[in-house]
C-alpha cells in the first residue's frame, strides 16, 4: 500500500525516464547466487529480493498414464517473512500465479528430462521436488524464483541406481557418487511492468514500482532464443510489436543471466572439488555479521539444581478442606478493596450495572465464608405512577422478595428465594393501586 | 566437549522490521519479526501483545511437528517479551530453516532472540538456548550434529534467560534422572557462551553509532 504522493512521484519519474534506484529502463538488478552445503540448496538475491530453493528426490511408483516417466513437482511458498501482506494458509492468487508459471516454464517446456528419471518402467521412478521459499519480496519475485528453481535443479545430484533385471539398488552418497539431473535448457522468466496504459515499460520492477504498475507481462526464454512461456498479466492492452520488442529485450537479459548462473555453478563445482577456496566476504567488514569459533564448554562444579525442602514452605500456601467440594486457601475475611460507606456492610458488589436487580444467593448451611445479599439501592426511583400493568418489566426490591433482612451467615432457614410468589404479590399490589388511581 | 562455531547476521531482510540468521555450525535458521503491529480481532488480547510464530521447514508442507515447534517458540518468546507494553498488538515471528544439521530447536530460539533484538522489541532479557544429547553410553554431547542426535538416547533443549532462569525445557527420549541434571548443568554453562556472543554481536552492530557519537563529542 503506497500513499498517493508516492504513487504520483513514481509515475512522474517514470514519465521522465527515471527510476527510484537510478537504474535505466532495461537494467536488471545485481543477481547473486550462493549455494549451501547440501546439493540442490540455492539462495538467489536479485537486488534485495531473496529466494531460497531446495531440491529433493524420492523413488516412488509412477503414474498410471505415464509408467516410464518420473515427476517434477514445484512448490513455491510466499512466506509471511517476505512481505507483511503475505499470509500463511490458503495460497493467494499471486502464489498460484507464480506456481503455475514455473510449472509451465519448467515442466511443460521439458527443461528437466522426466524420462531419464525412470528407474524401472511401471514400478519405480524418481519424483523430483523443488521447494522454493520467498524470504524477501522487493519486487520481481517471479524472476528470482525462476532463477532459483533452474539453478537448484542444475545443482542437484540424485543417488545413483543399478538395475539388474527386477532388482533395483539405490546407492547412498558414500557408496557411489550422486548423478546430476538431465537439464536440457535453462528457461528464465523476465518480468516487464507497464505504466501509463502501455506507454512506458520497465524491466525488473522494484516493489514500489510493482505497486503502481498498470499491468505486467512475463516472458520465459532460454539462451537459445526459444520462448518457453508468455503470460500477459492483464491490466493493459499491448500491440503485437510491443510484445515482440519485449521478447527481444528478454533474450538479451536471459543470455546475461544464464551466463551468471553457469559461472556460479562452475565456481561451486571447483570449491567442492577443493580446487578453489570459497571467496567469502570478510565478515569483519560487516558490522551486522559476527562469528565465534567453536568454544570448549567448562565443566560445572556445583550442581545447578538445589533440592528444595518441601516442608519449609510457609503456612500461607496450606489448603484447608472445609466441606464437600469446598476448600479454602488463605484466611478470607474483610475485603481489602476500598468500599463506599453508603453500601454499608456488604462484601459483594452487585453484578453489572443493573442496580435494580438483586443477586440471588443460595446459601448452604455449612459455609464458613460470610455472604450477604446486597440490598438494592435503586438508582431509579421506583415510582408507582410510572409502573403500569401492561409493562413487562417488574422491579422487585429486597422487601418484595423476603420482606426480611438480608440473609446472613448461612442460617439454617431455607436459602431459596421464591421469586414467583414475590412477583405475584407485586403484581397484586399494582393492580390494587391502579384500581385506586382509576 | 565444545559448542560448534556460532555465527549471526542481523538486519539481512529489507521488508521486515527486524531479522537475523543464526548458525550453529552448519545448522542455519533465518528469523524475521514484524511488529508491534495490527492484530486480527479474534486474536486480540486486551492487555498484552499477541505473539504469533510461523515455522517453515525447508522442504515439504508444514505439518504437526512444525506446529509443535511453533508452540514451544511462542511460549519461549512470551516469557521474555514485555507483552504488556503493547496491548492489542501483534508481534509476528517467522522462521525459515535453511539447513538442519542438528540442534535445530536451540538455533531457532537463538535466531528468534537476535531477530527480536534487531527489531527493538522490549524484552526482559536474552534467551540463550543450547541442546544436549545424551548418548546410549551415557556420555553428554553439547550442541549435537544431526548424526549424533539420531543415535542419541535423548536430546534435551534448554533455554536460559538472565544467566540462571530456565525458560524452556524440551526433551525427546528417555534417560535417568541424574543424567537430566548433569545435562542441565552442561547446557547452562554453554549458554553463557551464547549470551556473550549476543552481547558482542550487538556491540559490533552498534559500534559505528558509538564511533559517530564519540566523533561528535570530540568535535565539540
Amino acid at each position: 500500500v503506497l500513499s498517493r504522493c508516492e504513487r504520483e512521484f513514481i509515475l512522474r519519474a517514470i514519465r521522465d525516464g527515471q527510476r527510484l534506484d537510478g537504474r535505466s529502463t532495461y537494467d536488471y538488478r545485481d543477481i547473486t547466487v550462493s549455494f549451501g552445503s547440501e546439493r540442490g540448496h540455492v539462495e538467489v538475491q536479485l537486488g534485495s529480493t531473496r529466494v531460497l530453493a531446495q531440491v529433493s528426490c524420492q523413488a516412488v511408483k509412477p503414474r498410471a498414464n505415464r509408467p516410464a516417466e518420473g515427476q517434477l513437482f514445484i512448490n513455491v511458498e510466499l512466506s509471511p517473512m517476505a512481505s507483511p501482506s503475505f499470509e500463511t494458509g490458503r495460497p493467494s492468487k499471486q502464489t498460484v500465479e507464480i506456481n503455475r508459471l514455473l510449472e509451465r516454464c519448467l515442466r511443460e517446456s521439458r527443461a528437466v528430462d522426466t524420462e531419464s528419471l525412470c528407474i524401472l518402467a511401471g514400478k519405480l521412478v524418481w519424483t523430483v521436488r523443488v521447494d522454493i521459499n520467498a524470504l524477501d519480496d522487493c519486487g520481481n519475485l517471479i524472476g528470482c524464483c525462476s532463477v532459483a528453481a533452474i539453478t537448484a535443479l542444475a545443482h542437484f545430484r540424485r543417488p545413483d541406481v543399478t538395475v539388474s533385471g527386477e532388482d533395483v539398488t539405490i546407492h547412498p552418497a558414500d557408496e557411489k557418487n550422486p548423478v546430476p539431473l538431465s537439464v536440457h535448457h535453462k528457461p528464465i522468466c523476465i518480468l516487464f511492468s507497464f505504466f501509463g496504459n502501455g506507454d512506458f515499460l520497465l524491466c525488473d520492477p522494484g516493489y514500489k514500482e510493482e505497486a503502481v504498475m498498470d499491468g505486467h507481462m512475463v516472458v520465459a526464454m532460454n539462451k537459445h532464443r526459444e520462448v518457453c512461456c508468455v503470460q500477459l498479466g492483464g491490466g493493459v492492452a499491448l500491440l503485437p510489436d510491443q510484445i515482440l520488442r519485449c521478447t527481444h529485450i528478454a533474450s538479451v537479459k536471459v543470455a546475461e543471466i544464464t551466463e551468471k548462473i553457469d559461472f556460479a555453478l562452475l565456481r561451486d563445482e571447483r570449491v567442492r572439488r577443493g580446487e578453489t577456496v570459497a571467496m567469502e566476504e570478510d565478515d569483519a567488514d560487516f558490522i551486522t555479521k559476527s562469528q565465534v569459533d567453536a568454544v570448549e564448554v567448562q565443566d560445572v562444579e556445583e550442581p545447578i539444581v538445589v533440592k528444595k525442602d518441601w516442608q519449609e514452605s510457609g503456612d500461607e500456601s496450606r489448603v484447608v478442606v472445609v466441606g464437600h467440594g469446598t476448600a479454602v486457601i488463605g484466611q478470607g475475611g474483610q475485603s481489602q478493596w476500598d468500599m463506599d460507606d453508603d453500601n454499608g456492610d456488604e462484601q459483594f458488589e452487585v453484578n453489572g450495572g443493573d442496580v435494580d436487580d438483586v443477586t440471588i444467593v443460595e446459601t448452604k448451611p455449612k459455609k464458613k465464608k460470610k455472604k450477604k445479599v446486597k440490598k438494592a439501592a435503586p438508582v431509579v426511583d421506583v415510582n408507582d405512577d410510572c409502573i403500569s400493568e401492561e409493562e413487562d418489566t417488574v422491579v422487585l426490591t429486597g422487601e418484595d422478595i423476603g420482606g426480611k433482612k438480608p440473609i446472613v451467615d448461612g442460617e439454617k432457614e431455607n436459602g431459596v428465594i421464591d421469586l414467583t410468589a414475590a412477583l405475584k404479590r407485586k403484581k397484586d399490589q399494582h393492580t390494587k393501586k391502579g384500581k385506586k388511581r382509576k | 566437549m565444545s559448542l560448534r562455531s556460532l555465527s549471526c547476521e542481523q538486519s539481512l531482510l529489507a521488508r521486515c522490521d527486524g531479522s537475523a540468521r543464526f548458525k550453529h555450525g552448519e545448522t542455519s535458521v533465518v528469523a524475521a519479526v514484524y511488529g508491534p503491529g495490527d492484530v486480527k480481532p479474534n486474536k486480540e488480547i486486551i492487555n498484552k501483545a499477541t505473539i504469533e510464530v510461523t515455522f517453515k521447514p525447508k522442504t515439504g508442507l508444514p505439518g504437526c511437528a512444525e506446529t509443535a515447534l511453533e508452540k514451544i517458540l511462542q511460549d519461549t518468546c512470551e516469557a521474555v517479551i514485555l507483552t504488556s507494553l503493547h496491548p492489542r498488538s501483534s508481534i509476528s515471528i517467522i522462521l525459515q530453516v535453511e539447513h538442519d544439521d542438528g540442534s535445530l530447536l536451540p538455533c531457532c530460539i537463538n535466531a528468534c532472540c537476535v531477530a527480536l533484538m534487531d527489531t527493538g522489541v522490549p524484552m526482559r532479557g536474552f534467551v540463550c538456548a543450547v541442546a544436549c544429547a545424551v548418548q546410549q553410553s551415557g556420555e553428554e554431547i553439547i550442541d549435537p550434529t544431526l548424526e549424533q542426535e539420531q543415535s542419541a538416547a535423548a536430546v534435551l533443549t534448554f533455554g536460559f534467560s538472565n544467566e540462571s532462569e530456565i525458560i524452556t525445557s524440551h526433551m525427546i527420549g528417555q534417560i535417568a534422572q541424574e543424567k537430566f541434571y548433569s545435562a542441565l548443568s552442561f547446557a547452562s554453562s554453554a549458554a553463557k557462551t551464547v549470551s556473550d556472543f549476543y552481547r558482542s554481536s550487538a556491540e559490533k552492530k552498534l559500534s559505528k553509532v558509538r564511533s559517530c557519537m564519540s566523533r561528535n563529542e570530540s568535535m565539540k
